[in-house]
């Protein structure tokens, strides 16, 4: 086997007090791709970080093709060709994506920028990815997945010796991670040492060579990933055995619905949308990204501009605001937690209590209250946070997410969307999580969710509406929800057909 | 690509930077100008400081809830000019029908809270409603302000009539117990505004509309409503700032108030208030105003350094603060 490019040996690592990392060792290998699994917060982003420059570590050794170094900044580790590409974006959000793709690098005619060259090189790269966004967009403007794949490009573009990817494919649909995944084994055989994580296990099973598995900071297990099954893996990582990551199904639910949408118009996004949904039913919504899902709810729940008939229990509602929408007692959980779903800068509590204020104000704010709710989130929903007062931004991802569901419910909505429930949760907590869905759902509630896991939609959901470019594909029930028909609606065909890409 | 490096550290048992530097600043304020001027300390000059204090301080606790709600307010000098111009027209022209006494000084008083409610809740409407950047509507509305006090003294200065001035006097000489009205209102103001700040949902949602207003929209906060009601309360404070200020001249022209409006700020700012928003500090913001005042009364006090250069020492503590609250936040 070839010599590590990059390694740690016997690294820890200490926030303050607490010491997150426990005596990691880890080698990458050029030309092998190297999986790093484990739970919510076990150290996999910490680890990576120390790896590329962006973290020190506290105690022991990072080495640069066995010879011991310490890189000052981020900038020396590019240099030695190690790039990270980070759990949370990293872009410029007002620049357009060929300006983020040559940040600080770029290509110049004598004092001047060559625009022409980077456009086309922009555009190469791009199309290396089959991603079709514009260079001249402003990345503000482009869906997630464009978002992530562009993060990829600047990878690629930067020609990294060690390309180490954190949760990349989280927010990626199959056909885009299939993509992905067609690049790394093309770096792979270019000699490139990868390492990635993510929590979709099949992916891990698809294409690691090495596997690293850790848990509370420490690798529990290292070595080929060929013996590893998917079962094996999630019971390294959560540490107890792992089966029956749905929970039951109870027989349908009948009744009246409690939500009826009729004709509902998001301009520019969905036009017509009608469904109904009754008290303790989780309807799934299934779709390709760009069907319009999330825009559909959002214009839902206030969030956007919308038209439609609304009616709550038979009664016709306006929701103009999400202000209002909380008050007709409806919960909408957003899929983009960094930029609109947490305040990184602030406490738990304070983002827990956001959305449910007034429950502890009377004049003023009870704290106490606030932290016995707080409590009881964290028990709830497991969230592991290394300082509760800390602010919520060094949470590791998938507590953050955690934080984000238990502020959703705080106000006990009767009705609750969540968009992508899971994303960036480990196997464990997503069973944790899915219970709690069909928990909250059996109490009476109705729950709609959005999700690009067909797996957790026909899981968990009861009903499944399918999208496609902006309407109701159609509705399927009971023994109907199957991946075959999902695709066949998602995709507007009449047989199934494998997953394409649809036009951003 | 480097402050990614920065993540904020865990909590220490010493407060930050952030937090005792203005403190600090402001007791070598104190003890140098003890050690310049004995007469420092005395109750008389301890008094005057405040009460000059009181007027920007009162703004200065309004405009810290619209900084830390992610906006920012530069009309409030010439506001203040216009509702001073305003209140005292008013209070000249019912002057006949009223007669001097309680009635007519209440009308002049409910004409400024009126004029400040509706210039805050015209600068606010425009930034929510409309979508127009803080920065170019309050811009705007500071020229418009001063011009039109300008217009209403046609130029000149407008006076309160004599008899009606000396009686509405001690509303800013008199007091209780020796503490001038000024300083109380001020005092109630500051205290009223550190429990809106800390304690109270209106805080709270300030604070998080600051920091990242698409979270706070998605959380259900109402963003458009609170980001008004910063700039109603801020031009409410103008006004009471103003009911304080008309009886100590009695006058309003063209250069009243010039430029309170970035003593205000820069008070805020020195105060800890993040000026991008997310964060704000309502009792670091009166150690502003003291810290700003209290030089320009050392400078009068003594004879060290010339009156003149207030405005650059001011200018270096702004900076300063500035530079403390960096590394406050991004120290390692
Ligand atoms: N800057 C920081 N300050 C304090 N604690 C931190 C900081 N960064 C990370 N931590 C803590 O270190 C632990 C490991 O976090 P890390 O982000 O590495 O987890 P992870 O394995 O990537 O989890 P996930 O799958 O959720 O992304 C967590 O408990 C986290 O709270
Ligand atoms: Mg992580």
């Amino acid at each position: 086997m070839s010599a590590p490019a990059l390694a740690l040996a016997g690294v820890s690592r200490s926030f303050g007090p607490v010491e997150v990392l426990h005596g990691v060792d880890i080698a990458l290998r050029p030309g092998r791709v190297h999986a790093l699994i484990g739970e919510n917060g076990a150290g996999k982003s910490t680890t990576m970080k120390i790896l590329a420059g962006y973290l020190a570590p506290s105690r022991g050794e990072l080495r640069v093709a066995g010879t011991p170094a310490r890189f000052a900044s981020v900038r020396e580790a590019e240099a030695a060709g190690i790039v990270l590409i980070h759990q949370e974006f990293n872009l410029a959000e007002q620049l357009t994506v060929e300006q983020n793709l040559f940040l600080g690098r770029e290509i110049r005619r004598g004092w001047l920028l060559d625009k022409p060259a980077m456009r086309a090189r922009a555009r190469a790269l791009l199309d290396r990815l089959s991603c079709a966004a514009g260079v001249d967009r402003v990345v503000s403007s482009l869906s997630n997945s464009d978002k992530q794949m562009l993060e990829i490009a600047k990878a690629l573009a930067r020609e990294a010796r060690v390309l180490i990817m954190d949760e990349p494919t989280a927010v990626l649909t199959r056909a885009e991670t299939d993509i992905l995944l067609t690049q790394v084994r093309a770096l792979r055989a270019a000699g490139t040492a990868v390492l990635f994580t993510s929590h979709k296990l099949d992916e891990v099973r698809e294409i690691a060579d090495d596997l690293t598995i850790m848990r509370d900071g420490a690798v529990v297990w290292q070595g080929e990933a060929a013996g590893m099954s998917e079962h094996d893996m999630a019971e390294a990582m959560v540490g107890r055995e792992v089966s029956g990551l749905y929970p039951a199904k109870p027989p349908a639910p009948g009744g009246a619905p409690v939500l009826e949408v009729e004709g509902l118009d998001v301009p520019g996004h969905a036009e017509g949308v009608s469904f109904g949904l009754r008290a303790g039913e989780i309807l799934g919504v299934a779709g390709l990204i760009g069907s319009g899902r999330t825009e559909t709810f959002e214009g839902l729940c206030g969030l956007r501009p919308a038209r439609g008939r609304i009616r709550l229990d038979g009664r016709e509602v306006r929701v103009r605001s999400p202000a209002e929408a909380k008050a007709l007692g409806l919960g909408y959980l957003t899929e983009d937690r960094k930029t609109r779903g947490l305040l990184l800068t602030k406490s738990l509590r304070e983002n827990l209590t956001l959305t449910a204020l007034e429950r502890f104000a009377r004049l003023t704010i009870d704290t106490a209250a606030e932290e016995r709710a707080l409590d009881t989130a964290i028990a709830e929903f497991d969230i592991r946070a290394g300082a509760r007062d800390g602010p919520v931004g060094n949470l590791s991802g998938g507590n953050q997410q955690k934080l984000l569901l238990a502020r959703t419910l705080l106000p006990e909505p009767r009705i609750v969307v969540i968009d992508e429930p899971t994303r960036g949760i480990d196997i464990g907590t997503r069973q944790q999580i899915y219970r709690f869905i069909r928990e909250l759902a059996a109490s009476g509630r109705s729950i709609v969710v959005i999700s690009s896991e067909m797996q957790e939609v026909i899981g968990l959901a009861d009903r499944v509406l399918v999208m496609c470019r902006g309407r109701v594909a159609g509705t399927l029930e009971g023994a109907d929800i199957t991946e075959a028909q999902i695709v066949r609606l998602a995709m507007g065909l009449g047989a199934p057909a494998p997953a394409a890409e649809e036009p951003a | 690509m480097s402050d990614t490096t920065t993540l904020p550290r865990p909590r220490r048992a010493l407060p930050s930077m952030t937090v005792i530097g203005p403190v600090l600043a402001l007791v070598l304020l104190v003890i140098i100008g003890t050690a310049l001027n004995p007469n420092f300390l005395a109750w008389a000059n301890v008094t005057n400081v405040l009460a000059r204090s009181a007027f920007i301080g009162i703004i200065a606790v309004g405009m810290t809830f619209v900084i830390t709600a992610g906006g920012l307010d530069l009309s409030v000098g010439s506001m203040a000019a216009f509702i001073a111009g305003l209140m005292i027209l008013v209070m000249n022209a019912a002057l006949p029908a009223l007669g001097v006494g309680v009635p007519l000084v209440l009308l002049g008083m409910a004409t400024a809270l009126v004029a400040g409610l509706a210039a805050g809740f015209l600068n606010g409407i425009l930034i929510t409603r409309l979508g127009i950047e803080a920065f170019i509507v309050t811009l705007g509305s500071m020229g418009i302000y001063r011009s039109l006090v300008t217009w209403l003294a046609d130029g000149g200065t407008l006076s309160l009539d004599f008899t009606l001035r000396s009686f509405y006097q001690p509303v800013y000489y008199g007091g209780i117990l020796g503490v001038s009205w000024p300083i109380i209102v001020f005092a109630v103001t500051v205290v009223l505004g550190e429990i809106a700040m800390r304690r109270m949902v209106f805080g709270r949602h300030c604070a998080a509309i600051g920091s990242n207003d698409q979270v706070a929209r998605y959380s259900s906060v109402n963003v458009g409503r609170v980001r008004l009601m910063t700039y109603v309360l801020l031009g409410l404070l103008v006004g009471v700032a103003t009911i304080m200020y008309v009886p100590r001249l009695g006058s309003a022209s063209a250069s009243t108030g010039l430029l309170w409006e970035l003593e205000a700020i820069a008070a805020v700012i020195i105060g800890g208030t993040v000026l991008k928003g997310g964060f704000g500090r309502v009792w670091g913001t009166v150690i502003g105003v003291l810290i700003l005042s209290l030089i320009g009364n050392i400078l009068n006090l003594t004879d060290l350094v010339s009156p003149y250069l207030n405005g650059a020492i001011q200018g270096a503590i702004i900076i300063l603060a500035v530079i403390l609250q960096r590394e406050g936040k991004a120290g390692a």
